[in-house]
């Protein structure tokens, strides 16, 4: 990190003839792009200094990549029929971009691949060439091979050995036989454009809010935003002492108490503007499965619609991000397992193009993700019949639906008869159940034979706040999140139970559970020995439940998570702290490391 | 990373370590640390502890809104501990990393009381006496002789990242003699 900021710090000195000087002062992040120059046809990047410096490749970077999202939503849109001459226009626009900026920085190859690609868009937007399937395709993999360029200045930016990309020759021949292959045919278009009018309205007004949105928007570090919801917090916690000052409930002066009343106010609005800050649409996230949707489709030789709703739903930056990879993986899942081939499809009286829905809503609190098809669904014999097999559980055992279903994210579990380069190794779907574990967030299955499957993913709309139950032991105070607990009781004597060998136990509606005193656990001193003086929270953590034994709840909290930071990496049981009402720092208890080894294994 | 160690070195050599310092108190010894590692001061306020950690390690505040680590010097240090009055406080660093990259820590420190803001010469500074081969004292830069005081010069990064403090033991504590390290 200091090593980039030194990095470009010493960008600006580096003149042509300082290139030597400035090469040394950072020399993984130099040596690596002009290596990777080197390997181009052309060495001009090499001698540029202006593609060494960090600071402007990464300003390359992120600009290229957006330029590129908007030319694969353009070409979807365009392929649908549903485009409009604007379309064209921003595909074409983002591509002359893209060859401005990699010729800036003299690389060569993506400014002739850019420059062949922004030909043929030309003369498409001229009325001169038709927008078939394939030329899509064309056009797409040229946005593709440009990502495999933007990747490996990245890598080599970063110090990373870069591969450098494959010659370009082989498909700008491609993009030169699409821009040649396919003669205009005038006669033929024209009626089409005609007859397509109130169609084409409609996207052009949209892709002209979508620019005037683009307009407003403002891009703000990271590091800026986290330091105003830091403070806002603290705002809000001066707030709240000033108001409950003894001193202050004293004075009887209606306006003071209207004035504060109306501060307590405002103040809560800040906060809520703030934490909203770090929201974003999950939309964006959805229109990349457009493309992945389309592609299996075309590999696959499946045909699937795909149906989005809830793209306004808001959620945090860092969800959408880490929601990416379960998503593909579980379309890759619904497209090669779910849906049926069309001939298929059709024997079973269905439509032919099975239909994928991604869907996105609110409720209680979280966030739903529906990824839903309409193809064979679960088997649940063939699913149970390989789990036996492979030993996961016992031949006689006796599963609901849920549980069976669940199965399916065991690692390595797959009832693919073969392995197809899509799927069938079992990796995928346990990589979903690891992402959404680490969002807190839950996995349900709906699945009836032959009418399809819907998976929903239930995620936190952040992760930066959770409610917490705060809980005292020993005179401190502790944060148990509230997403793991199930519930609390006090425990009569007769529950309680000392087990040969497992330890102290708890009868919890019938079942045993392992009890875990805190206090032991963080070697301090309760207030009583007597489990039935202290507050029973059942906890899970994974698939694991257990009783946890505190000394009282002292109130509940939505706490803003921070980082202990490294000083504490070793101190475990700790998820992280937070700052309570009074302006001290409560600790986080990380109950899967509480329980350790402890705790039953969870049966719903 | 050969940057960055390259900078460390040098703030060993005599013209590295004049500059201004701040000077503050454990019992009756006096230690100074470069300003520019300061953030601020602030008096001591009620710590949450942190259970299972190192005993020099007194918990976490709250700094703004953010959470930092405070250590106690004298029990770093292997001192006994002292009393607190209304002169203890709470110096915040900027400490480097472990790794030797990313921002700098924001890290407390407990100390008895800060004195002043001395700008020490380098003719003041004297290098680290040997206190036997086998005791390596790299968190000390050098002592300062003001006014007839001795004031030890502390690098603070060496400080903090030091797992082990077992030297320290030697360092000239006056009468008290430390309990553990």
């Amino acid at each position: 990190m200091s090593e980039d900021k030194l990095n470009q710090e010493s960008g600006p000195a580096a003149g042509p003839d300082r290139l030597e000087d400035a090469a040394s002062a950072r020399p993984d992040a130099a040596e690596g792009l002009r290596a990777l120059a080197e390997s181009m046809d052309s060495a001009a990047a090499a001698a540029n200094p202006l593609a060494q410096d960090p600071e402007l490749v990464q300003d390359f970077l992120v600009e290229a990549r957006e330029h590129l999202a908007q030319i694969e939503a353009c070409l979807l849109e365009i392929e649908q029929g549903v485009h409009s001459q604007e379309t064209l226009h921003a595909a074409f626009r983002s591509f002359h971009t893209i060859k401005g900026l990699a010729g800036f920085l003299d690389y060569t190859v993506m400014q002739r691949v850019a420059h062949e690609t922004e030909t043929l868009l030309d003369l498409a937007r001229n009325g001169k060439l038709v927008m078939r399937p394939a030329t899509v395709d064309v056009v797409l993999s040229a946005g593709d091979y440009l990502r495999t360029w933007l990747n490996a200045i990245e890598a080599a930016a970063a110090g990373r050995p870069a591969q450098p990309p494959p010659e370009p020759d082989a498909l700008i021949a491609r993009v030169q036989a699409a821009a040649e292959g396919e003669p205009a045919e005038p006669e033929k278009a024209a009626p089409q454009a005609e007859a397509a009018p109130p169609e084409a309205a409609a996207p052009a007004e949209r892709s002209g809010s979508r620019g005037g949105a683009d307009a407003a928007l403002v891009k703000v570090d990271t590091s800026k935003l986290e330091y105003l919801v830091d403070m806002v917090g603290e705002l809000v916690i001066a707030q709240t002492m000033l108001r409950h000052n003894p001193e202050f409930a004293q004075v009887r002066s209606p306006k003071l108490q209207r004035d504060i009343a109306h501060l307590t106010r405002v103040t809560g609005e800040v906060q809520k503007t703030a934490m909203a800050m770090r929201m974003v649409p999950i939309g964006q996230l959805f229109r990349r499965m457009t493309r992945l949707v389309r592609d299996l489709a075309r590999k696959s030789g499946k045909l699937a619609e795909l149906e989005l709703q809830g793209e306004d739903v808001e959620l945090d930056r860092t969800i959408v991000e880490e929601l990416h990879d379960p998503l593909v993986h579980m379309l890759r899942n619904s497209m090669d397992h779910g849906l049926e081939m069309p001939a298929e499809r059709e024997a079973k009286g269905k439509p032919a193009a099975g239909r994928i829905r991604l869907a996105a809503s609110h409720q209680a609190g979280m966030i739903v993700i529906e990824i839903g098809d309409d193809g064979r669904g679960l088997n649940r014999d063939k699913i149970i019949r390989k789990a036996v097999e492979r030993g996961l559980i016992p031949a006689d055992a006796k599963l609901g639906d849920t549980e069976a279903f669940h199965l399916i994210f065991e690692p390595g579990f797959s009832t693919a008869e073969q392995v197809t380069d899509v799927s069938g190794r079992g990796v995928g779907m346990d990589v979903v159940r690891k992402h959404i574990n680490k969002l807190r967030g839950r996995i349900e299955i709906v699945s009836s034979s032959g009418a399809g499957t819907t998976f929903l993913l239930k995620v936190p709309l952040t992760l930066a706040i959770i409610d917490g139950l705060i809980v005292s032991v020993g005179g401190e105070r502790f944060i148990v999140p509230i997403f793991a607990v199930r519930e609390m009781f006090k425990a009569s004597p007769e529950q309680v139970f000392t087990v040969e060998g497992k330890g102290e136990m708890v009868m919890v509606r019938g079942r045993l559970l392992p009890l875990v005193r805190l206090a032991a656990r963080l070697g301090v001193a309760p207030r009583s020995e007597d489990p039935c003086q202290g507050l029973m929270i059942v906890g899970e953590s994974g698939s694991r439940v257990f009783c946890l034994l505190v000394d009282e709840l002292a109130g509940k909290q939505e706490v803003v998570i921070k980082s202990l930071g490294p000083a504490f990496r070793d101190a475990r049981g700790f998820a992280g702290g937070a700052i309570l009402g009074d302006g001290r720092v409560g600790l986080i208890l990380d109950l899967a490391a509480i329980a350790g080894e402890a705790g039953a294994v969870l049966r719903s | 990373m050969g940057v960055q160690s390259a900078v460390s070195k040098q703030g060993r050599t005599a013209e590295g370590r004049q500059g201004k310092y701040l000077v503050f108190h454990l019992g009756r010894e006096e230690f100074a640390v470069a300003v520019l590692k300061v953030r601020e001061i602030m008096g001591l306020q009620e710590i949450t502890e942190v259970p299972q950690t190192p005993h020099y390690v007194r918990g976490v505040i709250n700094l703004r809104g953010k959470v930092i680590p405070v250590v106690d010097l004298r029990r770093k240090f292997g001192m006994p501990d002292g009393e607190q009055t209304s002169r203890t406080c709470i110096i915040v660093l900027q400490v480097r990393r472990r790794s030797g990259s990313g921002d700098p820590l924001l890290m407390g420190v407990v100390v008895d009381g800060v004195s002043e803001v001395l700008t020490i010469q380098e003719q003041e500074i004297e290098d680290t006496p040997s206190f036997g081969e086998d005791v390596r004292l790299p968190y000390i830069l050098g002592m300062a002789k003001v006014k007839g005081r001795v004031k030890i010069l502390l690098d603070i990064d060496e400080v903090m990242t030091a797992q082990e403090l077992g030297g320290l033991e030697l360092l000239p504590l006056g009468e008290e003699a430390p309990a553990e390290a």
